[in-house]
């Protein structure tokens, strides 16, 4: 079949040879990949920023596709289904699923404990074939799959396996109030859904910052939201301050993670020497930009080491940190609905649509922000929909 | 392979604890006070241990590289690329080290770019010469940002003429 293969940093190809995927397991389907989109952390993995990215992996967390095959215990599923499949794979089992922590789960994942299993992201994250591919292994189908329902628009359903619920829960780990001032860093497409969430929670105002302006106009218009630049305001924290009554904003999101720009210190020792999990200048800035007894929501991801962050301003300013990966399953009936009421739009946000065999130019068009790219759909060639 | 004989009961928490003696346990407990809301839906069942009942497990067919902060494999898991090679033997020694020790990290690191070169010599080994250009995707760049394109080639074009004209003069003297 063919299937996006990792050959290095910045080096992917389509392979028309890639074996099928096969039932491993009796609670397996096998699905025929409709849709799969590029991530913005598939770009640290196409970077070569995350540690066992093995030569010759598909990456791909963001799919949707036709059932066409099914293990002998699966009871949920059958030949035919177009599901979306969320990004976690959660066996629904463990104490963490039982809690609803479908991206902790603890049976999905040998190689590492701090992070669940992952489709199409790294071996740390469990060694799965991800679904820039024609056909895809899926693991407790039972479990994290939902069909499509009939009304929905395909492009809908592929950013409900990620985008939607990560940029959701990014807002509502950010306890928002009424009235509250929501800052969020990066403004890629979690960002940006970030932005648009946190008004279903009652901010007051949201402002997006970012370096890129194209993505700024983007968020302005569809998150309806305050977009800076920091490369025009001088110190991004003392600009916060100063548009917040010098007291802070009451939330901060991180939604840039590890390849953030800004700080020449954290860029070589995060992103070049890799000596720490990648650049954390969104970070600081949200740190040290969060008022008092402020809320830090970090859904931009970071690699597994150590990493430089000024966690004296956190015990001193007592700051609550929340973080996670997106619990997709959990979250996946309310975002459902907000699509069928059109307080979310998430297909508006996919901007290029790129067959699978042109997955390197699409890597590359994503990966270096061109033609206005703020989201890439791959699109394989039986793909009839 | 060895398959997994680990069992929910090997990992019962027994711990219980002993606090009924303890003046005042609990008195001040406000089920409010939970930040973890709405993320988790607390049923403490944690506190039980690694103790529930496990689904199948995945027939062990590869070589899987284990944490060692994980009694057993989890009960699925990737099957593809399994670790071989030079970079194969770095990872192994890398799983040596648990998830907190630049061990374990710094080796896989290292482990990658040597698998690079190993897939190189593969994709060669099997006749198949790289198209570095068209993995690079600069098709994209050619279309979308020529400008790039041609100052970047320049630059490409003239280290790679000065390194072919030092080694010529060299070989000439």
């Amino acid at each position: 079949m063919l299937a996006m293969n990792y050959r290095g940093p910045y080096r992917v190809r389509a392979d028309k040879n890639v074996p099928l995927p096969e039932i491993l397991h009796p609670q397996d389907v096998i699905v025929r990949v409709l849709r799969s989109c590029i991530c913005g952390s598939d770009l640290h993995l196409y970077h070569g920023l995350v540690p066992d990215t093995r030569i010759g992996s598909t990456f791909g967390h963001e799919f949707i596709g036709e059932v066409v095959e099914v293990g002998t215990a699966i009871e949920n599923l059958q030949v035919g289904d177009r599901v979306m499949v969320p990004f976690n794979i959660a066996c629904g089992k463990c104490a963490f699923c039982r809690q609803e922590l479908y991206g902790n789960c603890h049976e999905s994942n040998p190689e590492a404990t701090a992070v669940g299993g992952i489709f199409g992201y790294s071996h740390t994250a469990g060694g799965y074939a991800g679904g820039q591919a024609e056909y895809v292994r899926v693991p407790y189908a039972d479990v994290g799959p939902v069909v499509i329902p009939n009304w929905m628009d395909p492009d809908d359903a592929v950013l409900l396996t990620d985008v939607v619920p990560t940029g959701y829960q990014a807002a509502e780990m950010a306890g928002i109030q009424p009235g509250d001032t929501v800052v969020v860093f990066g403004a890629g497409p979690i960002g940006i859904m970030a932005a648009k969430c946190s008004w279903l929670f009652g901010a007051a105002r949201v402002i997006i910052i970012d370096q890129v302006d194209y993505r700024l106009e983007f968020a302005e218009r569809y998150a309806q939201c305050e977009a800076v630049n920091f490369r025009s305001i001088g110190d991004p924290v003392v600009f916060i301050k100063t548009i917040t009554d010098s007291l802070g904003a009451d939330v901060c999101i991180d939604a840039v993670g590890c390849e953030a720009a800004g700080n020449s210190i954290n860029t070589l020792l995060g992103r070049y020497m890799m000596l720490q999990g990648g650049s954390t200048t969104a970070l600081h800035w949200a740190i040290n930009s969060v008022k008092k007894g402020g809320i830090v929501s970090i859904v931009g991801v970071y690699g597994p080491t150590n990493s430089l962050v000024p966690i004296g301003n956190v015990l001193n300013k007592g700051i609550t940190i929340r973080a996670n990966q997106a619990s997709v399953k959990r979250l996946l009936p309310k975002l459902i609905q907000h699509v069928q009421d059109g307080v979310i739009n998430p297909k508006e946000l996919i901007t290029h649509r790129v067959p699978l065999e042109e997955v390197g130019d699409a890597y590359h068009l994503f990966s270096s922000k061109l033609d206005n790219c703020i989201k890439t759909v791959l699109i394989p060639p039986l793909a009839s929909t | 392979m060895m398959t997994d004989q680990t069992t929910p009961e090997d990992f019962i928490n027994e711990r219980q604890g002993q606090y009924s003696h303890i003046k005042g346990w609990g008195m001040d407990f406000d089920p409010k006070n939970d930040p973890t809301f709405p993320i988790k839906k607390r049923n403490n069942e944690e506190h039980q241990g690694y103790a529930w009942q496990r689904p199948p497990l995945q027939e062990e067919t590869v070589e899987i590289l284990k944490s060692v902060e994980r009694p057993n494999l989890t009960a699925v898991y990737g099957t593809d690329n399994p670790p071989k090679g030079l970079s194969g033997a770095i990872r192994r020694m890398a799983f040596n080290y648990s998830e907190s020790s630049y061990g374990r990290w710094l080796p896989l690191v290292l482990a990658d770019r040597i698998n690079m070169l190993e897939g190189v010599a593969q994709d060669i080994a099997k006749g198949h010469l790289p198209n570095i250009a068209k993995e690079l995707g600069l098709g994209a760049e050619w279309k979308y940002n020529k400008k790039s394109f041609i100052s970047k080639s320049v630059v490409v074009g003239l280290v790679i003429g000065l390194v072919a004209y030092q080694f010529c003069s060299k070989k000439k003297k």
